[in-house]
């Protein structure tokens, strides 16, 4: 059963060096308040998979919560250099990645790049007890010649495929719009798109929602309550 | 052509390669201005990547709606937004018509490169390697050269993105269908000479017997 807990304690269960799945895409759909506390915490060496590394933002704006350091969702964790090893799809409109990653000497960043769908799909594998997935993306790219997570290639009646590894993690934090006193999770517009695999695929999930509900109509329920360890409230944006 | 009209002009010529019903993915840039050159009387359905199908221009929510590029998105009446597996699950399998996306290097194969220059830029491959081979018709909207060096090639020189996964270049200077025999040039823009459009491209065109001026 999922328990509710402060954003103080909930950041105070991440050890350094520990991997964390942080739903979001470009921020929308990141578990701002955790992120902001998280990265004021001093935890580091933490492997982040995360769809992007967000962006820096010029100013405070209000269609960026939370921005006002000038960094918007998980591109707080990267600034703040709490991050060893990144295992994104894309990563272009942080500067600071490629920054550390390449620019600094010693590179202080690790990062492995993944296609977007077979990412996905590599997680929904590590939560679903699958021993990998066959995809055509990437066959004869380099994910198929240098990339940790290609097994390799497989033919399969007469298409190639390759084998990508399932993903799992230590922690996911996940980022709705409401959730219920069992845990039970909603998604709003966008928001939705890592967060629904993730939360299947970390041993210690926890959820941000804005809004706490008393219950939120089970055919709507996203992300199921047997799966979410904590529920922190983030309020309303 | 002056430089400004060019990408217009690009986006105008793709907007005729799309048919009524059609479910379309639009990359980053010069793409997301086919939808305002569709013919009369074509609509297509746009999917985003993260998670839209129907999407739509406006700005009604803007920290729980964005596009594929992050910025606010808005949503058709009968659209439906999607978790990130369902949604390459959709491109994967098949039930994306079309994908429009730029490229830094495409060659005779169609094999497409625009994700990484390796040492320089690492932005990513994105969603990218997933639409080009699950997308049924893709699409590459591009200028034909970049500072004066092409970037139609005999084979491209960065990592590739996917490979023999384009049906259809489309430049300022012309459109190149991608068969097994190499790029045919179908249609050529009348303010260059098949010389000239040839000399800005390092792969040999085959001129089709039907050659027509692009309009």
């Amino acid at each position: 059963m999922a328990k509710v807990i402060p954003i103080e304690e909930a950041v105070k269960l991440i050890p350094d060096g520990a991997s964390i799945m942080f739903g979001g895409f470009m921020g929308c759909g990141n578990a701002h308040k955790f992120i902001d506390a998280l990265s004021k915490s001093g935890v580091k060496d933490l492997t982040m998979i995360c769809n992007d590394a967000s962006m820096p933002v010029a100013e405070e704006n209000p269609l960026y919560p939370l921005s006002g350091d000038g960094y918007y969702g998980v591109a707080k964790l990267i600034h703040n250099k709490q991050v060893k090893k990144l295992i994104a799809t894309h990563v272009g409109l942080n500067k600071e990645v490629a920054q550390q990653s390449m620019k600094d000497d010693p590179p202080t960043l690790e990062v492995v790049l993944l296609p977007q769908g077979s990412m996905a799909e590599m997680i929904r594998a590590g939560g679903a007890g699958l021993g990998g997935v066959l995809t055509p993306t990437g066959v004869g790219t380099l994910v198929e010649t240098d990339n940790p997570y290609c097994l390799g290639r497989q033919t399969i009646n007469g298409k190639d495929y390759l084998l990508m590894a399932p993903l799992k993690a230590d922690f996911a934090v996940l980022g709705a719009a409401k959730v219920d006193k069992a845990g039970n999770a909603w998604y709003k517009a966008t928001t939705s798109n890592f967060n629904i695999v993730m939360g299947t695929a970390a041993d210690t999930v926890i959820v941000e929602a804005e809004e706490i509900v008393d219950e939120i109509p089970p055919e709507d329920v996203r992300t199921f309550g047997i799966l979410v360890d904590y529920v922190v409230e983030g309020g309303k944006y | 052509m002056e430089k400004s009209e060019i990408k217009d002009f690009i986006a105008k010529r793709v907007a005729k390669e799309l048919k009524d019903g059609d479910v379309v993915n639009l990359g980053i840039g010069l793409p997301t201005l086919v939808p305002k050159y569709l013919p009369e009387g074509i609509h297509v359905t746009l999917q985003a990547e993260n998670g839209t199908v129907g999407a739509a221009a406006g700005n009604t929510d803007p920290i729980h709606d964005v596009d594929a590029g992050g910025n606010p998105s808005g949503i058709i009446k009968g659209g439906a937004f999607i978790d990130s597996a369902t949604s390459f699950g959709l491109i994967r399998g098949g039930h994306v018509d079309a994908t429009i996306l730029g490229g830094l290097e495409v060659d005779e194969e169609g094999s497409l490169s625009n994700w990484i220059i390796p040492g320089k830029l690492m932005p990513g491959m994105g969603g990218a390697m997933d639409l080009l081979v699950g997308a049924k018709n893709v699409i590459v909207a591009m200028e034909h050269t970049a500072k004066g060096n092409a970037k139609i090639l005999k084979k491209c020189r960065l990592p590739y993105t996917a490979v023999k996964c384009t049906n259809m270049i489309i430049t300022e200077m012309g459109v190149m269908v991608v068969t097994d025999k190499g790029l045919v040039l179908t249609e050529y823009n009348p303010e260059f000479t098949v010389e000239q459009i040839q000399a800005a491209t390092e792969a040999t065109l085959i001129i089709s017997p039907d050659l027509k001026p692009m309009v």
